[in-house]
């Protein structure tokens, strides 16, 4: 420290002591190496993610007049490798596993069979377009009673025909707008919306509204392999 | 702490100062100064935190908007612009979102905190455009645009610095808001039909942010301007002998 003649810079010093306090500034500088920075990143999304979860209002609907519904022709077609991966609807079941007490090969007859709701909701692309939409089928919670889910199980994972796959949480599968869609605009899925049978979640993502569904599984623990695009990056919540 | 005197700045009714701490510091063996705790940690800490995370925001919401660069409708889509290569971060949508969900969680922590802070502290009092200073702005531009002379300084911020302050802490709630209810369009139903539905919401997210960099060359030119001492305010928080003060009732029953 200073000696008694040369008094310290009192100022100097209160201005080191407010500098030091910056200091949570420096981890900014983490950002610099490649794995704090995806280790980062990572836990951004996944914070983001049960924040989501966490928050989840299973009440929360939002429906629309006819007239905000867009033209059938409107509605774009998105897939990720084919439009149509050729399902042979004819011979066409869903394959049920998992913890559910009946599971199994279900015919389409057997969904339609289930109360058909149809609803003009919102799909909304994680790109950021959205359109609304006329969407009829039946509701997930009633199918996932009509084959004995458990009801602690905590998750349902589906496989595609064009080798999509993709995992919701129960609590959205379990809202009520949470569809397993055979018709759009009241007619007959089309090939490239996902025949016979697609997810239809209005308060997910649209990559979450996996189409030309095969399997349907009900679990509590996760594989691996989440989803097609969260496997790559995308948040695995997707809620809307 | 030797030889200081700490006392708090007495204002009259018409600028109150009594949130700020001016304190005098020995210097040399033959000098004291004055100076003013402006801007104390958490102010410091949010205003760098929310510079970095504006960045950011920027950059990996530039990317995210690549994806879709449009706000009309998917079929048919009208490309509005593409974002420049040098501008976006994240390579790619996935990328871009996961900078965009992680930082935006340091944007509204620090926002928050700051909020709070000038709130409880009566520090909004120097930032926070008044009615009483609107009538000190056009003396500002006069000053600024027209080389009028410098009206006299009695607080931190002349009016015209408040407006654009108080601006920007707008534009930043703003660009917090419409991005909460673009991240849960449903379950944010209520604020999203506020601001006029999803499509103008994304409109009014894309603009706040153009609003905060429209606000920055400013600001930059101002530091530029003010040199050392002012900007070393808000790195170390203690500004050295700010003119105001020395104005009459600035700073009274200091120790003098």
């Amino acid at each position: 420290m200073a000696d008694k003649n040369k008094p310290q810079n009192e100022l100097r010093s209160a201005r080191r002591r407010e500098l030091l306090k910056m200091s949570p500034l420096l981890l900014a500088g983490g950002l610099l190496f490649p794995r704090v920075r995806s280790a980062l990143l990572e836990g951004g999304l996944g914070f983001s993610d049960r924040a989501s979860s966490a928050l989840f209002n299973r009440h929360g609907k939002l429906t629309f007049s006819d007239a905000e519904v867009v033209p059938f022709s409107k509605f774009p077609y998105n897939y990720f490798n084919v439009l149509d991966p050729e399902v042979d609807l004819e011979q066409w079941t869903l394959t049920v596993e998992g913890d559910v007490a009946r599971p199994g090969e279900y015919t389409l007859s057997q969904i339609m069979a289930l109360p058909k709701v149809s609803q003009n909701t919102r799909h909304v692309c994680v790109e950021g377009w959205d359109v609304i939409g006329n969407f009829g089928g039946a509701r997930m919670g009633d199918f996932l009673r009509a084959v004995g889910a458990s009801p602690t199980a905590r998750f349902v994972e589906v496989e595609c025909s064009d080798d999509y796959y993709e995992s919701i949480d129960m609590e959205s599968a379990l809202h009520p707008q949470s569809l397993l869609c055979y018709e759009m605009y009241g007619k007959p899925l089309d090939r490239g919306h996902g025949a016979p049978l697609r997810l239809q979640m209005p308060t997910k993502l649209g990559y979450k509204q996996a189409k030309y569904l095969e399997t349907l599984r009900v679990t509590s623990v996760l594989k691996a392999r989440r989803g097609y695009w969260e496997d790559q990056g995308y948040s695995w919540f997707g809620g809307l | 702490m030797r030889n200081a005197q700490t006392a708090k700045a007495k204002g009259s009714s018409e600028r109150n100062l009594s949130h700020l701490r001016v304190k005098s510091f020995v210097v040399t063996s033959r000098e004291k100064v004055r100076a003013v705790y402006e801007h104390p940690t958490i102010v410091r800490l949010a205003h760098w935190m929310a510079a970095i995370a504006i960045v950011v925001l920027s950059m990996s919401g530039l990317q995210i908007f690549r994806a879709f660069p449009s706000f009309g409708s998917k079929v048919p889509q009208h490309t509005l612009f593409v974002p420049p290569a040098g501008l976006r971060l994240g390579g790619w949508l996935g990328g871009a979102l996961q900078w965009h969900f992680t930082f935006m969680w340091l944007f509204m922590g620090s926002g928050i905190a700051y909020v709070l802070y000038e709130f409880l502290s009566g520090h909004y009092r120097t930032v926070l455009f008044h009615r009483r200073d609107i009538r000190g702005v056009w003396p500002m531009v006069k000053h600024y645009f027209f080389f009028a002379k410098k009206p006299r300084e009695f607080e931190p911020y002349n009016p015209l610095q408040k407006l654009a302050y108080t601006t920007a802490l707008f534009l930043g709630a703003l660009s917090m808001i419409t991005g909460l209810v673009l991240y849960k369009p449903v379950q944010l139903k209520y604020v999203a039909f506020l601001l006029g539905g999803f499509h103008l919401t994304r409109i009014w997210h894309f603009a706040a942010m153009c609003g905060l960099w429209a606000f920055l060359p400013g600001h930059l030119l101002m530091v530029a301007i003010h040199g050392w001492d002012n900007f070393a305010s808000m790195v170390f928080g203690w500004k050295k002998e700010p003119p105001y003060i020395h104005e009459p009732d600035g700073g009274a029953e200091h120790g003098k």
